[in-house]
């Protein structure tokens, strides 16, 4: 196993799976257990999310796993081997490492940090070198950073190098902290994104924790609700925790917005969009106006050339006789195809529009999203219909 | 007549004084006039003629300075880097480097004269004693700074206590380490002009041989100065190559 994982220079390492077997950690002189007899099943290169108030013991439970806090009772298989059987350190190099202030090394720089496991495995030069490039790709980071210092970089683009540098040694399994805690809200949705689409990609076992129930929703394949005292209180998929809440403490925790939580299980991309009429830069407005009539949206969206949105045209830039190249009227929010309806709408909320432009990985655009199509999903029956949640979760591209 | 006596008294004063091991030229002034004789605050011309007395005092303070302060950064870092994973021991080592840190120097080398005998050694022990103090409180604080994210990523990534302290915590403390490094030498550079008590020589022994000679006491504070200026220029420039990561200002 250990082999499988030193040797994966190419990203394909297998994923692991996880179990935990009513694994219990007592801290000295504590008179309860920080976790309770934990009981969870992560099935390899799923998302499990541990979600709960604070002092629930999810990042205890979370650490356990590399044994970062070591178990007082029970067990947790990785890969089918206790990890009691495991050296810490050889553990840890297998298991990929994330947490919420990044932990990047502010004396190295982006390459370094990048490299620090598969340097402590002892990999050549000239392979670390090109895992770096690799990685640095892969999470779209120019290479002209990899020689800057995490103190150059924004918020978004370390925690970005934090993923790739536990991404590095492909390891089996990853442990996500609060990972995106740190960063803006705006950001925040697009580093999830960004992540379910490297996640596809790489196919990781992922033990992901937070206290935001929207992100444990929007991120998880599953999720393990913990109560005060470590104890799980339910452990379900997300449409399963929206509709079915175990108890009054996870309903609760659920929220009373349950319905518009909902929204958060279906992504822009599963939606019939709209569509608006295109503008070039210097088409005649003529034909622009005439691709009005009738249209879904009344407005025209000018895009460039690689069909991305650049804006809305007004009623005085019609009134020209060609296009211009700066419109009057900012097309945002854009608004991303992966992203889940929840997130998308309160775009569009909080920019106060009717329409938004929804682009696709490439950032060319997807459709029109109008605040139309998101109230009468919401009333439609088929919002609530078991059915419609039961779907599969789509996984982008 | 009698005013040019009494001068001529001055220098003789002096040249009683003379220090053990100097050339007597250099307690003597035959000149009775002009800014010499007068004692004026700064004689150039005399500065330039005597220059070459100094030289040799010069680079015996830097000797001195030099190994006081390499022999205390080894122990004190060394004492450091223990104390930091037997933490136990930090309190103690405190208290005995503080204690060392309050002995009067002058007391310290007629301490060490009847085991150490008149030299280097008298010298160097109490200067790099001193440092202890400053260098190894101020290691401790920079592996105390060091960011708990930080420490906890390494740890999280498989390093062994040795490897993270070798390749986070201590490049992570540096800043603080070379913060006491250069206290450290600039407070020796100034101690160590007492270093001619112990039969060490340095620049404090032209300066206790003609307390009285203005252009003599600037010629040797000038000199002090230069020298510890220097030095810490060269350790400010050095820490450039050191800690590239301080000058990586946030785009």
């Amino acid at each position: 196993m250990s082999g499988d994982v030193t040797n994966g220079a190419t990203g394909s390492a297998e994923a692991l799976s996880v179990a935990f077997r009513k694994a219990t950690k007592v801290y000295p002189g504590a008179d309860h257990p920080a976790v309770k007899e934990l009981d969870v099943e992560v099935q390899a290169g799923e998302i499990c999310v541990f979600v709960g108030p604070s002092g629930c013991g999810k990042t205890t439970a979370m650490r356990m796993v590399n044994r970062m806090v070591d178990i007082t009772d029970g067990d947790i298989l990785v890969g089918g081997t206790s990890v009691r059987d495991r050296t810490p350190s050889d553990l840890r190099r297998e298991i990929g490492y994330v947490i919420q202030q990044t932990g990047l090394f502010p004396h190295r720089t982006i390459a370094d940090n990048i490299a620090t496991v598969p340097r402590l495995l002892g990999w050549d030069r000239d392979r670390t070198q090109a895992r770096v490039r690799t990685l640095m790709e892969l999470i779209s980071l120019d290479a002209d950073l990899a020689n800057r210092y995490p103190a150059q970089l924004s918020g978004g683009q370390q925690q970005r190098v934090g993923v790739a540098r536990a991404l590095a040694a492909d390891p089996g399994v990853m442990l996500m902290d609060e990972p995106f805690g740190a960063v803006d809200p705006i950001n925040r949705e697009r580093l999830q994104n960004e992540f379910l689409r490297l996640q596809a990609e790489v196919r990781k076992t992922i033990l992901f924790v937070t206290h935001d129930i929207d992100e444990a929703i929007k991120m998880g394949d599953r999720v393990a609700v913990l109560r005060q005292g470590g104890i799980l209180a339910q452990y379900a998929t997300p449409a399963e925790l929206l509709m079915a809440p175990a108890d009054d403490f996870v309903e609760h925790f659920v929220g009373a917005d349950r319905a518009l939580k909902r929204l958060a299980l279906l992504r822009v991309a599963d939606i019939d969009l709209w569509e608006a009429p295109l503008a070039y830069v210097g088409q005649p407005t003529a034909e622009v106006r005439a691709k009005l009539d009738g249209a879904e949206v009344p407005h025209a969206l000018l895009v460039d050339s690689e069909r991305r949105p650049l804006g809305w045209l007004s009623e005085s830039d019609l009134g020209r006789e060609l296009v211009p190249a700066t419109p009057d009227i900012s097309p945002d929010p854009v608004i991303d195809r992966d992203d889940v309806m929840r997130d998308a709408l309160s775009d569009v909320l909080q920019h106060e529009t009717m329409y938004a432009p929804v682009v696709d990985a490439e950032r060319r655009i997807a459709g029109i999203l109008s605040v139309e199509i998101i109230s009468e999903f919401l009333g439609s029956e088929d919002a609530l219909s078991e059915e419609h949640l039961a779907v599969e979760r789509p996984i982008a591209e | 007549m009698t005013v040019v006596a009494a001068k001529g008294l001055l220098f003789a004063d002096a040249a009683n004084r003379c220090a053990p091991g100097l050339p007597a030229s250099f307690c003597q002034h035959h000149e009775t006039t002009g800014c010499v004789g007068g004692n004026g605050l700064f004689c150039p011309g005399w500065a330039v003629d005597n220059f070459d007395r100094y030289v040799g005092p010069f680079f015996r303070h830097l000797e001195i300075v030099a190994i006081s302060v390499v022999a205390g950064f080894a122990v004190a870092l060394a004492l450091a880097l223990f104390s930091h994973r037997h933490r136990v021991l930090i309190p103690p080592l405190l208290g005995a480097t503080g204690v060392l840190y309050t002995i009067p120097s002058i007391a310290f080398f007629f301490l060490l004269l009847p085991i150490t005998g008149f030299g280097l050694v008298t010298a160097v022990i109490p200067l790099s004693a001193y440092t202890l103090q400053i260098i190894y409180r101020n290691t401790l604080a920079g592996l105390a700074n060091v960011p708990a994210d930080a420490k906890d990523a390494g740890r999280g990534m498989g390093m062994s206590d040795r490897q993270l302290l070798w390749r986070v915590e201590l490049p992570l403390a540096t800043p603080e380490v070379v913060a006491g490094l250069r206290i450290a030498i600039v407070s020796t550079v100034a101690i160590a002009t007492l270093a001619f008590l112990a039969g060490a020589g340095g620049l404090g022994a032209p300066l206790y041989a003609q307390p009285d000679f203005k252009t003599n006491i600037i010629m040797v504070g000038a000199l002090t100065i230069a020298m510890a200026l220097t030095l810490d220029l060269i350790v400010v420039l050095s820490r450039r190559f050191l800690m590239p990561w301080q000058r990586a200002r946030p785009r």
